[in-house]
């Protein structure tokens, strides 16, 4: 039943009727009909009157812009066994995702032009959906040395990042963000500072005592979240601050928001929906860095949202094989999946809790990281790439690890009981995903 | 009394006070089996054990070796340095090659928390947990509770001091679960370092003066500082540890006279305890050990499908 669509013949016009069509960008929120000729969005009457479109109803659907996840491990190269630029693209599709933004930290990491040219031929070749690259801060990743940012830009990246890793010399960082402004490149940070999380692997708090993991504190993210509002204030660098999880660095963000300050962040899904009660079991597939954390900061994350002091959502998609998982707590690598499930955790734990509507939630999806990273996406004007998500806010599903089209299985929402899935992806006009 | 149900034991967080008690009882039937000439009972003959300690322990390893040879199994003890786990097979791999091989029980030692209960999940073998981590090492909270009881009888309103190296000791945590179960009142003292605020969730009270906590013990229960390398974060010197937190001949007159010191070794003589006081009257640590063999053959003679103390006094 579930499976993804060969693309079919993109310039057959067609018309998504009846939905209710939210595109934050141009404020609508309205059922209306949705015209696309040659991949592009269009307003009918602009075209000639004979033009005869394909006519599919999408009634009690809701169309958006197709979504954009700018947290995104594909794994190549180097570990294609956990997830390739194709399964994870189609694992994209799958969620409604039609935009995605892949993470350096590969093997080889992304750190200059030769890999980065690698990488945009394997995605011309193997992506379902649009692929953004980002490159290494520094070389190797190895936080000594920058990377070529400059010629890494000219490659083609949408931003910087050593995730996964944390610069933690702020010397280094400076220069990063100095270097980064110069080319208005954003730089996405991992906040995590080394000395403050060595051999952590869960929050540290109530649980890690009880299960005698060792504990991975809020302030080490925090101390970093400080570090980079100061340096981002310094530099003026457009700094965002991925995957959040704690009070502290959602009041720290607060603060300097409003004294305008180019800080960013983003939330996952599984810090929105998870706390650290859930490693009871010393179940790997609930572990993942940051950790989530507890009720008191669950809150803070949604309070955040909901002041618009945090205006992305990604999903840190991460995938690892089931052996490389099945393993000893503290000899498990640090990641869940995200993609295919991400947008009904969102519903449930957003909009069903009325932190915020349908508008801002698809906004936080779409124009919000499009707008961060400059890229023309995200909208549905006239003119633009046919980029589509179809909604069924009101299918329910039970999410199933086996039946993930991603290689790795390693999801902490196993069993979930949802509402809401992405039933029509396209991509440029191309159905790429149908149920 | 309540029957035994359970496949594993992995925690002591999780038993009922009903389970604990059975535990105890049991034990109090093998130690008087321990006291006779002949101390071997027939309850596991034909049973295998295997004793697999991914990281490197001699008491234990030899008390439980002790105790299902005392039951007439059969007994292989894998320490890391041999096995194939320092070839880099992984744990569910041996435990699985183990499996096939028809044990019926495995006894772990593992440095990494929920190493026991990630095999009872996956074996249908018996699993003991012999220490995982800084999570729990259930037998040795039953022998020291065991060991209280047979001093000081009830549990309930009795005043239990433990100190020392709290925040890495599964000893700790075990203990905690087994005397709050039993209606005994915690005390952790130690430097905050090693005994962060967060244990206050577990049902304990903390004390930070070592000398405020000690006129009121009925027990006091010596840890182990451990962690040789994060010695230098955690408290200053060993000599300064002693200063604030060593159960010294001066700290012992504030005592009650009738306390008991206890300790699960190895003991640091003159660190976490004047060595006078290990050896002294009031010291229970080698009784500890001793109790430590009918302990864990109750715990074995329990998880093999044993009914109870009444079984093994007919």
């Amino acid at each position: 039943m579930i499976q993804n669509t060969k693309p079919q013949d993109a310039h057959s016009p067609f018309c998504l009727q009846g939905g209710r069509i939210i595109d934050p960008a141009n404020d609508r929120d309205a059922v209306g009909d949705l015209y696309v000729l040659e991949g592009k969005i269009v307003d009918p009457t602009k075209v000639p009157a004979s033009t005869e479109w394909k006519k599919i109803s999408v009634a009690g659907k809701i169309v958006t812009p197709g979504l954009i996840d700018i947290h995104v491990h594909l794994r190549e190269p180097g570990q294609s066994a956990k997830e390739t630029i194709a399964s994870g693209t189609a694992t994209a599709a799958a969620g409604g995702f039609t935009s995605i933004v892949a993470m350096p930290n590969t093997n080889p990491p992304v750190d200059g032009p030769n890999t980065i040219a690698w990488l945009l031929d394997r995605i011309e070749k193997t992506a379902l959906v649009n692929v953004f690259v980002t490159g290494c801060i520094s070389q190797k990743m190895q936080g000594e040395l920058l990377a070529p940012i400059g010629s890494m830009k000219k490659a083609g990246i949408v931003a910087i990042t050593d995730d996964g890793h944390c610069i933690q010399n702020n010397e280094l960082m400076r220069r990063a963000l100095e270097y980064a402004s110069m080319l208005d490149l954003p730089l996405f940070d991992h906040c995590q500072d080394y000395s403050l999380t060595a051999g952590g692997v869960m929050n540290e708090g109530y649980w890690s005592t009880v299960l005698g993991l060792k504990g991975w504190p809020a302030l080490a993210e925090e101390i970093i979240v400080g570090r980079n509002i100061l340096l981002a204030e310094m530099t003026k660098a457009k700094v965002h601050c991925q995957h959040l999880s704690s009070i502290g660095s959602v009041r720290m963000i607060r603060e300097a928001k409003g004294r305008g300050v180019s800080i960013y962040g983003e939330v996952t899904p599984h810090h929105l929906f998870l706390t650290d009660d859930s490693i009871q079991g010393y179940n790997t597939n609930f572990k993942m860095n940051p950790p989530v954390r507890t009720k008191r900061d669950q809150e803070a994350l949604k309070q955040g949202i909901a002041d618009g002091i945090i205006e992305i959502l990604a999903s840190d998609h991460a995938p690892h094989c089931p052996y490389e998982k099945e393993v000893e707590f503290d000899q498990a690598p640090f990641g869940v999946l995200g993609l295919e499930t991400e947008l009904a955790i969102y519903i449930k734990t957003l909009i069903d809790e009325q932190v915020i509507d349908w508008k801002r939630m698809i906004a936080m999806l779409t124009i919000n990281p499009a707008r961060l990273l400059k890229l023309d996406k995200g909208t549905l004007s006239d003119g633009v790439d046919a980029d589509i998500t179809v909604i069924d806010p009101g299918l329910e599903w039970v999410i199933r690890a086996e039946e993930s089209l991603s290689l790795s299985r390693n999801t902490c929402f196993d069993q979930v009981s949802v509402k809401g899935r992405a039933v029509k992806t396209f991509v440029k006009g191309n159905l790429i995903w149908s149920i | 009394m309540t029957s035994w149900t359970r496949k594993d034991l992995v925690s002591l967080r999780e038993l009922s006070a009903e389970e604990i008690r059975l535990i105890l009882e049991t034990g109090k039937a093998f130690k008087e089996v321990l006291s006779r000439p002949i101390k071997k009972v027939p309850s596991l003959r034909g049973k295998t054990v295997v004793n697999l300690f991914v990281e490197p322990s001699t008491r234990t390893r030899i008390s439980f070796e002790l105790a299902a040879k005392r039951l007439s199994a059969d007994v292989v003890s894998m320490v890391s340095e041999s096995s194939s786990i320092k070839k880099g097979e992984t744990l569910k791999d041996t435990a699985l090659n183990l499996q096939a091989m028809n044990v019926d029980y495995i006894i772990l030692r593992h440095s990494a928390a929920g190493a026991a209960q990630f095999l009872s999940e996956r074996l249908k073998a018996s699993v003991i947990n012999a220490g995982d981590g800084a999570h729990e090492h259930p037998t040795q909270g039953l022998l020291d509770l065991f060991t209280i009881a047979e001093r000081k009888g009830d549990l309930k309103g009795l005043k239990v001091v433990i100190c020392g190296d709290i925040l890495f000791s599964r000893v700790a945590r075990s203990n905690i679960w087994a005397l709050t179960k039993s209606g005994a009142e915690v005390t952790l003292v130690g430097p905050k370092t090693l005994v962060p605020e967060d244990f206050r969730g577990l049902g304990v009270k903390i004390e930070y003066d070592f000398d405020k906590a000690l006129p009121h013990a009925d027990v006091v229960m010596l840890l182990r500082i451990q962690h040789e390398r994060q010695r230098q974060v955690m408290f200053p010197s060993v000599g300064e540890y002693i200063s604030l937190f060593g159960l010294t001949k001066k700290r012992f007159q504030k005592c009650k006279s009738d306390v008991l010191i206890m300790h699960p070794g190895p003991i640091n003589r003159g660190v976490e305890v004047d060595s006078e006081l290990a050896d002294g009257l009031n010291s229970v640590i080698l009784q500890q050990v001793t109790n430590g063999i009918a302990i864990r053959m109750a715990v074995l003679y329990l998880l093999g499908g044993g009914k109870g103390p009444q079984e093994l006094v007919s």
